[in-house]
Protein backbone atom coordinates (compact mmCIF):
# COMPACT_ATOMS: atom_id res chain seq x y z
CA UNK A 1 0.00 0.00 0.00
CA UNK A 2 2.61 2.49 1.06
CA UNK A 3 4.69 1.65 -2.50
CA UNK A 4 2.23 2.05 -4.63
CA UNK A 5 1.22 5.40 -3.01
CA UNK A 6 4.89 6.64 -2.96
CA UNK A 7 4.93 5.58 -6.67
CA UNK A 8 2.05 7.81 -7.56
CA UNK A 9 3.30 10.75 -6.12
CA UNK A 10 6.76 10.35 -7.63
CA UNK A 11 4.65 10.64 -10.62
CA UNK A 12 2.66 13.38 -9.90
CA UNK A 13 5.69 15.48 -8.72
CA UNK A 14 8.17 14.68 -11.54
CA UNK A 15 5.52 15.59 -14.96
CA UNK A 16 4.52 18.75 -14.30
CA UNK A 17 3.85 19.88 -17.92
CA UNK A 18 1.76 17.64 -19.71
CA UNK A 19 -1.58 17.94 -22.40
CA UNK A 20 -4.91 19.04 -21.02
CA UNK A 21 -6.69 15.53 -21.81
CA UNK A 22 -3.76 14.06 -20.27
CA UNK A 23 -4.01 15.81 -16.83
CA UNK A 24 -8.20 14.85 -16.79
CA UNK A 25 -6.58 11.00 -16.79
CA UNK A 26 -3.99 11.33 -14.99
CA UNK A 27 -6.37 12.89 -12.05
CA UNK A 28 -8.78 10.52 -12.50
CA UNK A 29 -6.17 7.43 -12.32
CA UNK A 30 -5.57 9.60 -9.02
CA UNK A 31 -8.54 9.64 -7.49
CA UNK A 32 -8.94 5.91 -8.36
CA UNK A 33 -6.16 4.94 -6.57
CA UNK A 34 -6.73 7.56 -3.29
CA UNK A 35 -9.93 6.33 -3.53
CA UNK A 36 -9.01 2.69 -3.30
CA UNK A 37 -6.68 3.42 -0.70
CA UNK A 38 -8.60 4.77 1.59
CA UNK A 39 -11.49 2.69 1.50
CA UNK A 40 -11.56 -0.73 3.45
CA UNK A 41 -13.42 -2.35 0.68
CA UNK A 42 -13.63 -2.45 -3.49
CA UNK A 43 -17.40 -1.56 -3.60
CA UNK A 44 -17.17 1.28 -1.26
CA UNK A 45 -13.91 2.57 -3.83
CA UNK A 46 -16.13 1.88 -7.12
CA UNK A 47 -18.57 3.92 -6.00
CA UNK A 48 -15.80 6.76 -5.03
CA UNK A 49 -14.18 6.92 -8.50
CA UNK A 50 -17.74 6.50 -10.35
CA UNK A 51 -17.83 10.41 -11.01
CA UNK A 52 -14.36 11.89 -12.46
CA UNK A 53 -15.35 15.32 -10.99
CA UNK A 54 -12.20 15.08 -8.45
CA UNK A 55 -9.88 17.87 -7.39
CA UNK A 56 -6.82 15.71 -6.57
CA UNK A 57 -3.82 17.32 -4.70
CA UNK A 58 -0.17 15.73 -4.22
CA UNK A 59 2.70 16.72 -2.10
CA UNK A 60 6.06 15.67 -1.04
CA UNK A 61 8.32 16.65 1.23
CA UNK A 62 12.52 15.77 1.73
CA UNK A 63 13.01 17.01 4.73
CA UNK A 64 16.94 16.71 6.54
CA UNK A 65 17.92 17.84 10.14
CA UNK A 66 22.12 18.13 9.81
CA UNK A 67 23.68 15.00 11.48
CA UNK A 68 20.54 13.62 12.72
CA UNK A 69 17.05 12.91 11.17
CA UNK A 70 15.85 12.79 7.33
CA UNK A 71 12.41 12.24 6.08
CA UNK A 72 10.42 11.73 3.15
CA UNK A 73 7.35 12.00 3.49
CA UNK A 74 4.70 12.19 0.34
CA UNK A 75 0.93 12.92 0.82
CA UNK A 76 -1.88 12.96 -1.53
CA UNK A 77 -5.42 14.20 -1.08
CA UNK A 78 -8.60 14.49 -2.94
CA UNK A 79 -11.64 16.28 -2.70
CA UNK A 80 -15.32 14.97 -4.60
CA UNK A 81 -18.27 16.71 -4.82
CA UNK A 82 -21.25 14.95 -3.56
CA UNK A 83 -24.03 17.21 -4.74
CA UNK A 84 -24.43 21.24 -3.86
CA UNK A 85 -22.07 22.27 -1.46
CA UNK A 86 -21.45 18.61 -0.26
CA UNK A 87 -17.91 17.28 -0.48
CA UNK A 88 -15.84 14.51 0.53
CA UNK A 89 -12.20 14.75 1.31
CA UNK A 90 -9.54 12.12 1.54
CA UNK A 91 -5.77 12.40 2.36
CA UNK A 92 -3.08 9.84 2.83
CA UNK A 93 0.19 10.42 4.09
CA UNK A 94 3.03 8.42 4.43
CA UNK A 95 5.98 9.41 6.86
CA UNK A 96 9.69 8.00 6.34
CA UNK A 97 11.52 9.15 9.28
CA UNK A 98 15.63 8.04 9.57
CA UNK A 99 18.70 9.33 11.30
CA UNK A 100 19.75 10.21 14.79
CA UNK A 101 17.83 11.92 17.59
CA UNK A 102 18.93 13.67 20.76
CA UNK A 103 17.97 11.87 23.55
CA UNK A 104 18.68 14.62 26.30
CA UNK A 105 21.89 13.56 27.84
CA UNK A 106 24.64 16.40 28.42
CA UNK A 107 27.99 16.23 26.03
CA UNK A 108 30.98 16.26 28.05
CA UNK A 109 34.91 15.90 27.90
CA UNK A 110 34.81 12.15 28.16
CA UNK A 111 33.24 9.50 25.99
CA UNK A 112 30.29 7.90 27.10
CA UNK A 113 28.37 4.48 25.89
CA UNK A 114 24.51 4.47 26.05
CA UNK A 115 22.06 1.54 25.78
CA UNK A 116 19.97 0.89 23.27
CA UNK A 117 16.00 1.56 23.96
CA UNK A 118 15.28 -2.36 23.50
CA UNK A 119 18.06 -2.88 25.88
CA UNK A 120 20.40 -4.63 23.46
CA UNK A 121 22.92 -3.03 21.87
CA UNK A 122 24.90 -0.10 22.58
CA UNK A 123 25.88 3.43 21.17
CA UNK A 124 29.13 5.18 21.78
CA UNK A 125 28.98 9.27 22.26
CA UNK A 126 32.57 10.84 21.88
CA UNK A 127 33.90 13.53 23.93
CA UNK A 128 32.71 16.45 23.24
CA UNK A 129 29.76 15.63 21.32
CA UNK A 130 25.73 15.71 21.58
CA UNK A 131 24.39 12.13 22.82
CA UNK A 132 22.21 11.27 19.77
CA UNK A 133 20.31 7.40 19.77
CA UNK A 134 21.16 7.06 15.86
CA UNK A 135 18.72 4.01 15.39
CA UNK A 136 15.62 6.53 15.22
CA UNK A 137 13.86 5.21 12.33
CA UNK A 138 9.58 4.92 11.72
CA UNK A 139 7.22 4.76 9.19
CA UNK A 140 3.83 7.12 9.74
CA UNK A 141 1.02 5.96 7.82
CA UNK A 142 -1.87 8.61 8.21
CA UNK A 143 -5.14 8.07 6.63
CA UNK A 144 -7.91 11.24 6.87
CA UNK A 145 -11.31 11.60 5.84
CA UNK A 146 -13.67 14.39 6.12
CA UNK A 147 -17.20 14.83 5.03
CA UNK A 148 -19.08 18.05 4.86
CA UNK A 149 -22.35 19.77 4.00
CA UNK A 150 -24.70 22.50 4.60
CA UNK A 151 -27.38 21.70 6.85
CA UNK A 152 -29.51 25.11 7.17
CA UNK A 153 -29.17 28.56 5.29
CA UNK A 154 -25.77 29.30 5.66
CA UNK A 155 -24.78 26.45 8.00
CA UNK A 156 -21.84 24.28 6.92
CA UNK A 157 -21.81 21.05 9.19
CA UNK A 158 -17.88 19.19 8.65
CA UNK A 159 -16.92 15.87 10.01
CA UNK A 160 -13.96 14.40 10.75
CA UNK A 161 -11.73 11.02 11.11
CA UNK A 162 -7.96 10.26 10.97
CA UNK A 163 -6.26 7.04 11.64
CA UNK A 164 -2.32 7.38 12.46
CA UNK A 165 -0.02 4.48 12.88
CA UNK A 166 3.76 4.23 13.39
CA UNK A 167 5.63 1.14 14.84
CA UNK A 168 5.60 2.33 18.26
CA UNK A 169 2.38 4.82 18.09
CA UNK A 170 -1.22 4.73 17.26
CA UNK A 171 -3.99 7.61 16.95
CA UNK A 172 -7.72 7.73 16.71
CA UNK A 173 -9.51 11.18 16.20
CA UNK A 174 -12.43 12.02 15.67
CA UNK A 175 -13.55 15.81 14.56
CA UNK A 176 -16.84 17.84 14.34
CA UNK A 177 -17.22 21.82 12.83
CA UNK A 178 -20.32 24.16 12.41
CA UNK A 179 -19.47 27.27 10.06
CA UNK A 180 -22.27 30.31 10.00
CA UNK A 181 -22.19 32.93 7.41
CA UNK A 182 -23.77 36.36 8.37
CA UNK A 183 -23.68 39.67 7.25
CA UNK A 184 -24.38 38.91 3.76
CA UNK A 185 -21.77 36.23 3.59
CA UNK A 186 -19.10 38.61 4.59
CA UNK A 187 -18.62 37.20 8.32
CA UNK A 188 -18.31 33.57 9.02
CA UNK A 189 -18.52 32.37 12.32
CA UNK A 190 -17.05 28.56 13.14
CA UNK A 191 -16.40 26.55 16.14
CA UNK A 192 -15.28 23.13 16.11
CA UNK A 193 -14.16 19.85 18.58
CA UNK A 194 -11.95 17.03 17.66
CA UNK A 195 -11.20 14.38 20.00
CA UNK A 196 -8.03 12.20 19.82
CA UNK A 197 -7.65 8.67 21.80
CA UNK A 198 -3.82 7.83 21.40
CA UNK A 199 -1.75 4.51 22.37
CA UNK A 200 2.06 4.40 22.56
CA UNK A 201 4.17 0.97 22.66
CA UNK A 202 7.93 2.03 23.09
CA UNK A 203 10.33 0.03 22.15
CA UNK A 204 12.04 -1.82 25.06
CA UNK A 205 8.34 -1.01 27.27
CA UNK A 206 7.71 2.16 29.52
CA UNK A 207 10.49 3.80 31.32
CA UNK A 208 9.91 3.98 35.42
CA UNK A 209 10.32 7.29 36.34
CA UNK A 210 13.90 8.52 37.20
CA UNK A 211 15.12 5.14 36.85
CA UNK A 212 18.91 4.49 35.70
CA UNK A 213 19.65 3.12 32.61
CA UNK A 214 21.21 -0.11 32.71
CA UNK A 215 23.67 -1.96 30.83
CA UNK A 216 22.96 -3.64 27.58
CA UNK A 217 21.81 -6.86 28.04
CA UNK A 218 20.78 -7.20 31.38
CA UNK A 219 17.06 -6.12 32.53
CA UNK A 220 15.87 -2.79 32.10
CA UNK A 221 14.21 -0.44 34.79
CA UNK A 222 9.91 -0.59 32.96
CA UNK A 223 6.42 -0.49 34.16
CA UNK A 224 4.96 -2.15 31.13
CA UNK A 225 4.52 -1.99 27.64
CA UNK A 226 2.99 1.28 27.13
CA UNK A 227 0.14 3.86 27.76
CA UNK A 228 -2.95 6.40 26.50
CA UNK A 229 -3.43 9.79 25.86
CA UNK A 230 -6.21 11.58 25.15
CA UNK A 231 -6.75 15.05 23.54
CA UNK A 232 -9.39 17.17 23.39
CA UNK A 233 -9.28 20.23 21.26
CA UNK A 234 -12.14 23.16 20.47
CA UNK A 235 -11.86 26.20 18.41
CA UNK A 236 -13.95 29.03 18.00
CA UNK A 237 -12.80 31.57 14.93
CA UNK A 238 -14.72 34.58 13.04
CA UNK A 239 -13.52 35.50 9.78
CA UNK A 240 -14.22 38.68 8.11
CA UNK A 241 -13.93 40.46 5.02
CA UNK A 242 -13.05 43.62 5.18
CA UNK A 243 -13.16 45.14 1.73
CA UNK A 244 -12.88 44.40 -2.06
CA UNK A 245 -9.02 43.07 -1.39
CA UNK A 246 -8.37 42.17 2.67
CA UNK A 247 -9.79 39.81 4.73
CA UNK A 248 -8.81 38.34 8.54
CA UNK A 249 -9.58 35.71 10.73
CA UNK A 250 -9.09 35.43 14.74
CA UNK A 251 -9.40 31.86 16.23
CA UNK A 252 -9.04 31.21 19.94
CA UNK A 253 -8.30 27.65 20.68
CA UNK A 254 -8.29 25.47 23.65
CA UNK A 255 -6.50 21.96 24.49
CA UNK A 256 -6.42 18.81 27.16
CA UNK A 257 -4.30 16.89 26.78
CA UNK A 258 -4.42 14.16 29.09
CA UNK A 259 -2.38 10.25 29.86
CA UNK A 260 0.93 9.32 29.10
CA UNK A 261 2.66 12.66 28.02
CA UNK A 262 6.32 11.21 28.63
CA UNK A 263 9.22 10.92 25.41
CA UNK A 264 10.17 7.58 26.61
CA UNK A 265 13.01 7.90 24.93
CA UNK A 266 14.37 11.03 26.49
CA UNK A 267 16.15 11.43 29.45
CA UNK A 268 18.70 13.51 31.94
CA UNK A 269 22.10 13.09 32.57
CA UNK A 270 23.40 13.58 36.42
CA UNK A 271 26.56 15.26 37.12
CA UNK A 272 28.52 15.37 39.70
CA UNK A 273 28.26 18.95 41.84
CA UNK A 274 32.00 19.18 42.24
CA UNK A 275 33.40 18.28 38.54
CA UNK A 276 30.14 18.87 36.70
CA UNK A 277 30.96 15.66 34.60
CA UNK A 278 28.23 13.35 34.31
CA UNK A 279 28.40 10.53 37.11
CA UNK A 280 29.78 6.94 36.18
CA UNK A 281 28.55 4.71 39.37
CA UNK A 282 27.55 1.61 37.15
CA UNK A 283 30.03 -0.92 38.61
CA UNK A 284 28.94 -3.54 35.59
CA UNK A 285 29.89 -0.80 32.81
CA UNK A 286 31.77 1.77 33.82
CA UNK A 287 31.70 3.82 31.15
CA UNK A 288 27.67 4.09 31.72
CA UNK A 289 26.74 7.64 32.53
CA UNK A 290 23.98 8.32 35.04
CA UNK A 291 20.94 8.76 33.45
CA UNK A 292 17.34 9.21 34.81
CA UNK A 293 14.06 8.74 32.36
CA UNK A 294 12.43 11.09 31.97
CA UNK A 295 8.62 12.48 33.98
CA UNK A 296 6.09 14.73 32.85
CA UNK A 297 3.10 15.99 34.32
CA UNK A 298 0.31 13.64 33.11
CA UNK A 299 -2.26 16.60 31.97
CA UNK A 300 -1.91 20.10 30.26
CA UNK A 301 -4.15 22.72 28.30
CA UNK A 302 -2.88 24.87 25.89
CA UNK A 303 -4.72 28.15 25.15
CA UNK A 304 -3.98 30.09 22.15
CA UNK A 305 -5.11 32.91 20.00
CA UNK A 306 -4.31 32.94 16.32
CA UNK A 307 -4.72 36.05 14.03
CA UNK A 308 -4.51 36.15 10.44
CA UNK A 309 -4.58 38.60 7.53
CA UNK A 310 -4.42 38.20 4.36
CA UNK A 311 -4.35 41.45 1.19
CA UNK A 312 -4.12 41.56 -2.03
CA UNK A 313 -2.20 44.97 -3.41
CA UNK A 314 -2.72 45.04 -6.76
CA UNK A 315 -1.58 41.22 -7.77
CA UNK A 316 0.79 40.92 -5.45
CA UNK A 317 -0.78 38.93 -2.23
CA UNK A 318 0.43 39.67 1.57
CA UNK A 319 -0.19 36.66 4.10
CA UNK A 320 0.45 37.24 7.64
CA UNK A 321 -0.30 35.81 10.13
CA UNK A 322 0.34 35.50 14.35
CA UNK A 323 -0.01 33.22 17.26
CA UNK A 324 0.27 33.84 20.89
CA UNK A 325 0.15 29.93 22.58
CA UNK A 326 -0.11 29.65 26.75
CA UNK A 327 0.09 26.98 28.35
CA UNK A 328 -0.19 24.98 31.91
CA UNK A 329 3.47 23.74 31.53
CA UNK A 330 4.70 27.48 31.62
CA UNK A 331 5.42 28.06 28.36
CA UNK A 332 4.98 30.77 26.41
CA UNK A 333 4.94 31.08 22.45
CA UNK A 334 4.83 33.39 19.87
CA UNK A 335 4.81 32.61 16.06
CA UNK A 336 4.92 35.08 13.49
CA UNK A 337 5.09 33.75 9.46
CA UNK A 338 4.82 36.16 6.64
CA UNK A 339 4.41 35.31 2.91
CA UNK A 340 4.38 37.26 -0.19
CA UNK A 341 3.16 36.26 -3.26
CA UNK A 342 4.40 38.09 -6.31
CA UNK A 343 3.37 36.92 -9.80
CA UNK A 344 5.45 36.75 -13.05
CA UNK A 345 3.86 35.95 -16.52
CA UNK A 346 1.76 32.61 -17.71
CA UNK A 347 0.12 32.06 -13.98
CA UNK A 348 3.95 31.54 -12.44
CA UNK A 349 5.27 33.11 -9.50
CA UNK A 350 7.48 33.29 -6.67
CA UNK A 351 6.23 33.18 -3.19
CA UNK A 352 9.23 34.25 -0.66
CA UNK A 353 8.55 33.17 3.08
CA UNK A 354 9.49 33.72 7.03
CA UNK A 355 8.63 32.79 9.87
CA UNK A 356 9.91 33.57 13.41
CA UNK A 357 9.01 31.13 16.51
CA UNK A 358 9.42 32.02 19.90
CA UNK A 359 9.31 29.82 22.95
CA UNK A 360 9.80 29.66 26.59
CA UNK A 361 10.94 26.64 28.85
CA UNK A 362 8.61 24.43 30.55
CA UNK A 363 8.59 24.76 34.08
CA UNK A 364 9.59 21.20 34.85
CA UNK A 365 12.36 21.71 32.20
CA UNK A 366 16.32 20.73 33.41
CA UNK A 367 19.26 20.11 30.89
CA UNK A 368 20.28 17.86 34.01
CA UNK A 369 20.40 16.95 37.51
CA UNK A 370 23.09 18.01 39.77
CA UNK A 371 24.30 15.07 42.01
CA UNK A 372 21.14 13.93 44.62
CA UNK A 373 18.95 16.48 43.20
CA UNK A 374 17.48 13.47 40.70
CA UNK A 375 14.15 12.49 42.13
CA UNK A 376 14.40 8.87 43.32
CA UNK A 377 13.24 6.19 40.73
CA UNK A 378 9.41 5.78 40.40
CA UNK A 379 8.53 9.01 41.93
CA UNK A 380 5.72 9.69 39.55
CA UNK A 381 4.64 13.22 40.96
CA UNK A 382 8.10 14.58 40.52
CA UNK A 383 8.84 16.18 37.02
CA UNK A 384 11.67 16.83 34.75
CA UNK A 385 12.76 16.40 31.34
CA UNK A 386 15.66 17.55 29.45
CA UNK A 387 14.34 17.30 25.91
CA UNK A 388 15.09 20.49 24.19
CA UNK A 389 12.70 21.15 22.75
CA UNK A 390 10.80 21.95 25.72
CA UNK A 391 13.83 24.14 26.29
CA UNK A 392 13.94 28.35 25.50
CA UNK A 393 14.01 28.17 22.21
CA UNK A 394 14.03 30.63 18.57
CA UNK A 395 13.21 29.22 15.18
CA UNK A 396 13.53 30.90 11.71
CA UNK A 397 12.62 30.08 9.13
CA UNK A 398 13.46 30.93 5.30
CA UNK A 399 11.97 30.22 2.35
CA UNK A 400 11.54 30.53 -1.46
CA UNK A 401 8.29 29.41 -3.07
CA UNK A 402 7.99 29.23 -6.77
CA UNK A 403 4.94 27.67 -9.01
CA UNK A 404 2.75 27.96 -11.23
CA UNK A 405 -1.17 28.09 -11.18
CA UNK A 406 -3.66 28.02 -13.93
CA UNK A 407 -7.78 28.06 -13.42
CA UNK A 408 -7.35 23.97 -13.33
CA UNK A 409 -4.39 23.42 -11.80
CA UNK A 410 -0.98 24.31 -10.40
CA UNK A 411 2.07 23.05 -8.83
CA UNK A 412 4.94 24.66 -6.56
CA UNK A 413 8.18 23.73 -5.34
CA UNK A 414 9.81 25.53 -2.24
CA UNK A 415 12.74 25.59 -0.40
CA UNK A 416 13.04 26.75 3.34
CA UNK A 417 15.47 26.74 5.92
CA UNK A 418 14.85 26.81 9.20
CA UNK A 419 17.24 27.38 12.30
CA UNK A 420 16.39 26.10 15.71
CA UNK A 421 18.87 28.18 18.81
CA UNK A 422 18.09 27.29 22.44
CA UNK A 423 19.33 29.45 24.82
CA UNK A 424 22.58 27.80 26.77
CA UNK A 425 21.85 26.81 30.65
CA UNK A 426 22.77 29.65 33.03
CA UNK A 427 23.52 27.33 35.87
CA UNK A 428 26.47 25.55 34.04
CA UNK A 429 29.80 25.10 36.13
CA UNK A 430 32.69 22.90 36.46
CA UNK A 431 33.71 20.78 33.09
CA UNK A 432 30.24 21.58 31.76
CA UNK A 433 30.63 25.13 31.05
CA UNK A 434 33.18 24.13 27.89
CA UNK A 435 30.17 22.23 26.47
CA UNK A 436 27.27 22.90 24.28
CA UNK A 437 24.67 21.79 25.94
CA UNK A 438 21.89 23.41 23.63
CA UNK A 439 23.37 23.06 19.92
CA UNK A 440 21.68 24.59 16.62
CA UNK A 441 19.88 22.72 14.88
CA UNK A 442 20.06 23.69 10.75
CA UNK A 443 16.89 21.85 8.73
CA UNK A 444 16.88 22.67 5.21
CA UNK A 445 13.72 20.60 3.27
CA UNK A 446 12.21 20.79 -0.18
CA UNK A 447 8.35 20.58 -1.09
CA UNK A 448 6.94 19.73 -4.64
CA UNK A 449 3.30 20.36 -4.60
CA UNK A 450 1.00 19.48 -7.64
CA UNK A 451 -2.66 20.07 -7.76
CA UNK A 452 -4.23 18.22 -10.51
CA UNK B 1 -4.60 24.52 38.15
CA UNK B 2 -7.33 27.34 36.83
CA UNK B 3 -5.77 30.16 38.89
CA UNK B 4 -2.08 29.82 37.38
CA UNK B 5 -3.85 29.61 34.39
CA UNK B 6 -5.68 32.94 34.38
CA UNK B 7 -2.50 34.65 36.07
CA UNK B 8 0.10 33.86 33.09
CA UNK B 9 -2.65 34.87 30.89
CA UNK B 10 -3.00 38.05 32.60
CA UNK B 11 0.84 38.61 32.78
CA UNK B 12 1.10 37.66 29.07
CA UNK B 13 -0.90 40.49 27.96
CA UNK B 14 1.33 43.21 28.98
CA UNK B 15 3.37 42.02 26.25
CA UNK B 16 3.34 43.92 23.40
CA UNK B 17 2.49 41.30 20.53
CA UNK B 18 -0.58 40.14 23.08
CA UNK B 19 -1.36 43.80 23.10
CA UNK B 20 -1.78 43.90 19.48
CA UNK B 21 -4.16 40.98 19.05
CA UNK B 22 -6.38 42.21 21.74
CA UNK B 23 -6.84 45.86 20.67
CA UNK B 24 -7.33 44.19 17.14
CA UNK B 25 -9.96 41.99 18.58
CA UNK B 26 -11.40 44.65 20.55
CA UNK B 27 -11.29 47.07 17.50
CA UNK B 28 -13.35 44.69 15.65
CA UNK B 29 -16.16 44.05 18.30
CA UNK B 30 -16.51 47.60 19.20
CA UNK B 31 -16.83 48.86 15.18
CA UNK B 32 -19.09 45.80 14.09
CA UNK B 33 -18.61 43.18 11.96
CA UNK B 34 -21.61 45.19 9.56
CA UNK B 35 -19.30 47.97 8.95
CA UNK B 36 -17.27 45.95 6.94
CA UNK B 37 -17.49 43.69 3.90
CA UNK B 38 -18.52 44.23 0.57
CA UNK B 39 -21.29 43.28 -1.93
CA UNK B 40 -21.42 39.92 -3.73
CA UNK B 41 -20.55 41.51 -7.12
CA UNK B 42 -17.39 42.43 -5.54
CA UNK B 43 -15.54 39.70 -4.57
CA UNK B 44 -13.19 39.09 -7.87
CA UNK B 45 -9.98 39.59 -5.98
CA UNK B 46 -11.22 37.49 -2.99
CA UNK B 47 -12.55 35.24 -4.98
CA UNK B 48 -9.34 33.82 -6.65
CA UNK B 49 -7.76 30.61 -4.70
CA UNK B 50 -4.78 32.39 -3.93
CA UNK B 51 -6.95 34.38 -1.46
CA UNK B 52 -8.18 31.91 0.28
CA UNK B 53 -6.73 31.80 4.21
CA UNK B 54 -5.87 28.44 4.05
CA UNK B 55 -4.93 28.70 -0.36
CA UNK B 56 -2.37 25.72 0.07
CA UNK B 57 -3.78 22.79 2.68
CA UNK B 58 -1.42 20.17 1.50
CA UNK B 59 1.65 23.22 2.26
CA UNK B 60 -0.05 24.15 5.51
CA UNK B 61 -0.27 19.95 6.82
CA UNK B 62 3.76 19.54 5.56
CA UNK B 63 4.67 22.72 7.29
CA UNK B 64 2.52 22.02 10.45
CA UNK B 65 3.97 18.75 11.01
CA UNK B 66 7.36 20.05 11.43
CA UNK B 67 6.94 22.51 13.66
CA UNK B 68 4.94 19.98 15.79
CA UNK B 69 7.65 17.94 15.86
CA UNK B 70 10.45 20.49 16.63
CA UNK B 71 8.55 22.64 18.90
CA UNK B 72 6.06 22.52 22.11
CA UNK B 73 3.44 24.42 20.28
CA UNK B 74 0.76 23.49 17.43
CA UNK B 75 -2.16 24.30 16.35
CA UNK B 76 -4.12 28.14 16.20
CA UNK B 77 -5.57 28.04 12.92
CA UNK B 78 -6.67 24.47 12.82
CA UNK B 79 -7.07 21.38 15.73
CA UNK B 80 -3.55 21.17 17.02
CA UNK B 81 -4.48 17.73 19.09
CA UNK B 82 -2.67 14.02 18.73
CA UNK B 83 -1.68 11.89 16.23
CA UNK B 84 1.67 11.56 16.04
CA UNK B 85 4.25 9.98 19.20
CA UNK B 86 6.88 12.68 17.56
CA UNK B 87 6.26 15.08 20.38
Amino acid sequence: MADAASEVVAVAVTDPGKPAGRTRSLSSTLAMATAALLSSTGSQAGFLSDDADWQVSAGLLVYNEQDRVSAVEPVISARKSLDTDEFLNLKLTIDTLTGASATGAVSADLPQTFTRPSGNGQYRIGADSTPLDDTFKDTRVTLNAGWERPVAEELTLTLGTALSKEYDYLSLGLSSGLARDINGGNTTLSGGFSASFDASEPVGGEPVPFAAMQPSGTEQIRQGSGSDKQVYDAIFGVTQIIDQRSLFQLNYSISHSSGYLNDPYKFISVVDPVTGNPVFENGDQVDLPTVAYENRPDTRTKHSLYAQYKISLDDRILDTSYRFLTDDWGINSHTLDFRYRIPLSKGRYWQPHLRYYRQSAADFYTPFYIGENRPAAGDSSSTGSADYRLGELTGMTVGLEFGRRTTSSGWSVAAEYYLQSGDEPDNKFGALSSQTLYPDVDIFFLRFVRDF
Amino acid sequence: MQQQIIDMTTMTLRRPAARAVMSLAAIIWLSGCSSLGVNPWERGTLAKPEMALDSQPIVSALDDHIYFSKEASSGGRSFGGGGCGCN
